[in-house]
């Protein structure tokens, strides 16, 4: 283990995961199924400890996420401890439980830019997705907030079959609001989008058309010399090679959950695998030390396709969590992987999306309710 | 030569010991920079023209010869990944 902690680098991104409350409920959160059944939290002394200990192992990025980091009262003074570390701060929210004043309060706090999720580009369709009447127009309200704060603003939107045929809608929408990026990320199937997947996920022809106008509309910005950066994460459910998730397992990126249970990336939780906590162990142990961590760095622990394949170096043999959820077993490939033995799923899943009907109705929306009905651990 | 470039809104430069470099982080972000680009933003105050910054350098590195070049070259680069803005 000690030869292979030798190669491994610092982790320059950390995502500090406060809570898994929120007050909405898209059906594609990445939080764990059974979210309702873990809420403890790590207190105002635990969180600063972690970010000292985060930086000075080398994490420069910082994410603030959720479920919804607002509903944590003790967020400003998270934010004035990591400006003072040094970190470059970024506060990911829905914008619910936001106000101008508290825009204010975490600019004089030291923070860096805000990220505002949307979930459609009209209140209709948001507000079903979002499982709230109220959310769209705060979320606009607060978007222009950022802006008259002076804040760098990321728009994201959670991209499925329900909105992916709003994309110049979204995108001047995001104009309009003068964001500086925004990002369309297609969903990923983890967690609840996992469960809602053929509700959620485009048809090949969906996403053609979509890339199309996302082209079109970057290059119009090009043409006016409009700096908003439009970023495009597509699913990898189209591709034939998967993803280097993460660019690679424990390389860059810690996420830290509510509970102090540190995490390669915000999914991995679903894996069988016994994750360390920080409230019993130093987070430099953790990274470079944790069998939980080491499980999957390097390339040992693969099976064949990857194993014998000259691409393993680029993509590391896909998504663990992928792999897990399609396979049944953490170790193998990426089922989006076309050398896997098991790329039917994913055929399965174009065709499936192909033909599905269902509506937003028949989606299970994230909630205490559903959390508990879904998993009785 | 006249104009005076700052880094742009949510821009911020500093010195990384564990990278031993110096990085430039923006929303959800960072680039790590080699040594000449991390000379030549550290010299961006939004205060200096180019033409000072270009001289400052210079004196700094005497055994580099001439920058002007150079630290054009960067700085337009940098303008059109709109890391920096003129003044
Ligand atoms: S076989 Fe494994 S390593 Fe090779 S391309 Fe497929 S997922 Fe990547």
């Amino acid at each position: 283990m000690n030869e292979l902690a030798d190669k491994v680098g610092p982790p320059l991104w950390l995502l500090a995961e406060l809570t898994y409350r929120c007050p909405l409920q898209c059906p594609y959160c990445s939080n764990p199924i059974d979210y309702a059944s873990q809420k403890s939290e790590l207190n105002t002394e635990q969180w600063l400890d972690v970010l000292r200990q985060g930086r000075a192992m080398g994490a420069a990025q910082l994410g603030f996420s959720g479920g919804e980091p607002l509903v944590r009262q003790d967020l400003p003074e998270l934010i004035a401890g990591a400006r003072e570390l040094g970190y470059y701060t970024n506060l990911i929210t829905s914008g619910l439980g936001l106000t101008a004043d508290k825009v204010d309060t975490f600019a004089q706090a030291g923070l860096d830019h805000i990220q505002v999720s949307f979930q459609a580009s009209d209140p209709e369709l948001n507000n079903a997705v979002a499982g709230s009447r109220k959310a769209f127009d705060q979320k606009l309200a607060m978007a222009r907030a950022v802006k008259a704060a002076g804040y760098p603003m990321v728009l994201n939107f959670v991209i499925h079959r329900h909105n992916i045929h709003q994309m110049n809608d979204i995108l001047a929408l995001c104009e309009n609001l003068d964001a500086d990026y925004v990002e369309l990320a297609t969903c990923q199937y983890y967690g609840w989008a996992f469960k809602n997947r053929e509700g959620l996920m485009p048809s090949k022809s969906q996403l053609v058309k979509a890339e199309q106008e996302v082209n079109q509309y970057r290059a119009d910005l090009m043409d006016r010399d409009q700096p908003m950066k439009v970023i495009f994460v597509t699913p990898d459910y189209y591709e034939e090679r998967p993803k280097g998730c993460m660019n690679g397992w424990g390389s860059l990126f810690l996420t830290v959950a509510p509970d102090g249970t540190a995490l390669p990336c915000h999914s991995a939780r679903l894996l069988p695998i016994d994750f360390p906590n920080v409230q019993r162990q130093p987070l430099n142990d953790i990274w470079y030390h944790s069998p939980g961590f080491n499980h999957y760095r390097g390339d040992s622990w693969m099976p064949e396709p990857c194993r014998s394949c000259d691409e393993k170096g680029k993509d590391f043999g896909g998504c663990r969590c992928q792999a897990y959820l399609l396979t049944g077993n953490a170790d193998n490939a990426d089922p989006v992987c076309s050398k896997s033995p098991h790329h039917d799923r994913i055929l399965a899943a174009r065709t499936a999306a192909d033909h599905a009907t269902a509506g937003l109705e028949d989606l299970t929306y994230r909630n205490a309710h559903n959390s508990r009905l879904l998993y009785r651990g | 030569m006249e104009q005076i470039p700052r880094l742009r809104r949510g821009f911020r430069f500093q010195w990384e010991p564990v990278q031993n470099s110096h990085v430039l982080l923006y929303p959800e972000g960072m680039v790590k920079l080699n040594d000449s680009a991390g000379a030549i933003l550290a010299e961006v105050d939004g205060a200096r023209s180019v033409q000072l910054i270009i001289a400052s350098l210079e004196q700094k590195y005497p055994e580099a010869g001439p920058l002007a070049a150079d630290v054009e070259a960067f700085l337009a680069e940098a303008i059109r990944q709109h890391w920096i803005e003129w003044l």
